[in-house]
């Protein structure tokens, strides 16, 4: 099995973000970066595919030169071989112009399988990979927390709202969008770390992929968002705020 | 037709409504006619359920291949739906079935999904959370072509339903088998059930914050103390340090007690929907930024590991 698995590279959860100064998108400079979360398990459901069937597992990114952290990292957890599209004006696509680029970057290959995350953390637009399947005249199934391979394709576990799941059969090629949770994720080892540095990366470039960059829908301005309610922040040592907050719970809320 | 299409979900009412509140703001920002659309039989009460205020026009899209929900099957009629009717927008509930389906139909238009919007406003401007709730984002299409928006579950009021008559016209779409790819099934519940976090009045629940499995009876004493069910935000179940079932957000229960205390939970949308219906609710967190604090009551800015055994005690005490 050929499994392409494409990957974004996010600020990291705990990072203090910054909105720019033309109030356009965050301040990039001095963030620390990690790969985006439901990527990494679309990652661990490829490296298990490979190991149950065998093939190879290809990782690929848009972005600028830091991307290439994050592909090395995906490398080094077991991925064959990455593809990094170079990419310096990423935030300005809308999410069918980084399908694009990830399409024509990937079509080539001829892959059984695609796997995005779910979404990504920064714009969690969650449409990639749904987008991709269509530029890629796949059929798709998202929210994918299990993958089965069959004789004649897959046979997906599909999360529902509510606690629901369905079971969706579906041909191959395909591409899945994948959920987080769905398996436990791998650390990557010494071994890992060290063979990753041997392995090859293609870079391919966004201009020569010729794909349209002009958005649709354009992000115009970035702000902090309005509180939906005003919070009664209780201030003081732990205790003197937990003892606040017991006064309230017993005489405002009226629970204890 | 150069107007608004809403596009409801049968079975899911509440935020169909709130898509067709969505639809009317936007109606009146814009001057435009509004209509809606769903799957089902004209005769149906689908539309009945879920049009909420006539005077509209309402189409019926119907197809036996369409009984199952299946990307390709709606995709394709919604595709010649909107060729027929050329809308300038059309709105969908943001749900995991339009999040399957409508980023694939949009690009049939060449046009990109503005997806769980929370606001419209003059413009129209589309807002949208960005960062996982941290920032907020102001969207614009300026183009031609039709705009294709969902709107986040809670974010408009939902009018309820009123008497009235309205006009169902049936469109029926050209489907063929082979169209089709994907074979879905039943949908099943993946556990049971033996946790009822929706009628509990008091939930203590814990969120990434609590950085181990070994630090959770910190959090489940102050439950026990409290008398409150604990539960937990997704990245905890993911781990499988509590079970599924007492995850709350969109994927696991929808909760509204009298007392949701959050722990450690940074905010996530797709944990806030499920539980801002709650009367009072009270956020832990190191954080100050951290978007729980936005749909808060009360809040306490400190280490969990901290304020939380301080809590316990408090309660404790004032229980005695």
């Amino acid at each position: 099995m050929k499994i392409i698995v494409a990957i974004k590279q996010v600020p990291e959860r705990d990072a203090q973000v910054r909105i720019d100064a033309a109030a356009k998108w965050i301040e990039a400079s001095d963030l620390q970066y990690a790969l985006n979360e439901s990527d990494a398990y679309a990652l661990e459901e490829a490296l298990q595919l490979k190991e149950k069937h065998g093939g190879e597992v290809i990782v690929v990114t848009a972005g600028p030169e830091r991307v290439g952290q994050t592909i090395r990292e995906a490398l080094a957890k077991g991925a064959d071989r990455g593809i990094h599209i170079d990419c310096d004006d990423l935030e300005s696509r809308d999410a069918l112009g980084v399908a694009r680029l990830l399409a024509a970057a990937v079509k080539p290959e001829n892959a059984d399988l695609l796997l995005t995350g779910l979404q990504s953390e920064d714009l969690g637009q969650g449409q990639t990979g749904v987008i991709l399947a269509e530029l890629l005249d796949l059929p798709h199934a998202s929210l994918i927390l299990h993958v089965e391979k069959t004789d004649t394709g897959l046979t997906v576990k599909r999360e529902l709202e509510e606690g629901w799941f369905q079971t969706i059969e579906l041909p191959t090629p395909a591409v899945l969008t994948i959920q987080s949770g769905g398996n436990k994720l791998r650390y990557a080892t010494l071994m890992g770390i060290k063979r990753a540095k041997t392995k090859e990366v293609r870079r391919a470039n966004a201009a020569e992929l010729a794909v349209d960059a002009a958005p649709v829908a354009v992000l115009e301005r970035v702000s902090l968002p309005q509180k939906q309610k005003s919070t009664q922040i209780l201030p003081g040592s732990p205790k003197e705020a937990a003892t606040a907050l017991v006064e309230k719970l017993k005489f405002e809320v009226r629970v204890l | 037709m150069s107007g608004i299409l809403v596009v409801q979900e049968a079975g899911r009412n509440r935020i169909s409504f709130e898509a067709l509140a969505a639809g009317r703001v936007l109606a009146e920002l814009t001057g435009l006619p509004l209509e809606t659309a769903a799957v089902g039989d004209p005769n149906s009460t689908v539309f009945v359920e879920t049009s909420g205020q006539p005077p509209v026009v309402a189409h019926a899209v119907q197809h036996p291949l369409l009984e199952k929900y299946t990307s390709d099957g709606y995709v394709l009629a919604f595709e010649q739906l909107i060729r027929k009717l050329e809308p300038s927008f059309i709105v969908f509930p943001h749900t995991y079935q339009s999040r399957d389906y409508v980023p694939r139909l949009a690009t049939r238009f060449g046009q990109v999904l503005i997806g769980d919007i929370t606001g419209i406003e003059a413009g129209p401007t589309f807002v949208r959370q960005l960062f996982q709730g941290k920032m907020t984002g102001s969207y614009r299409h300026p183009g031609d072509g039709p705009c294709f928006l969902s709107i986040q579950a809670g974010a408009f009021r939902a009018d309820p339903p009123q008497a009235g008559t309205f006009t169902i016209l049936p469109f029926e779409p050209e489907i063929p088998a082979s169209a089709i790819r994907t074979k879905p099934g039943v949908p099943f519940r993946g556990s049971a059930q033996t946790v009822d976090l929706g009628s509990a009045q008091l939930i203590v629940s814990v969120g990434r914050g609590i950085k181990e499995a070994d630090n959770l009876p910190l959090v489940q004493d102050l439950a026990t103390a409290l008398g409150a069910e604990l539960a937990a935000s997704r990245p905890i179940c993911d781990s499988g340090w509590l079970p599924l079932e007492r995850q709350v957000g969109s994927s696991g229960q929808t909760v509204s007690p009298k007392l949701y205390l959050a722990v450690g939970i940074s905010g996530a949308i797709q944990h806030l929907v499920g539980m801002k219906g709650s009367q009072c609710i009270v956020a832990i967190n190191k954080d100050p930024d951290a978007p729980i604090f936005e749909v808060a009551d009360y809040g306490i800015v400190g280490d969990l590991f901290e304020v939380v055994p301080a809590l316990t005690e408090a309660v404790k005490a004032a229980k005695q």
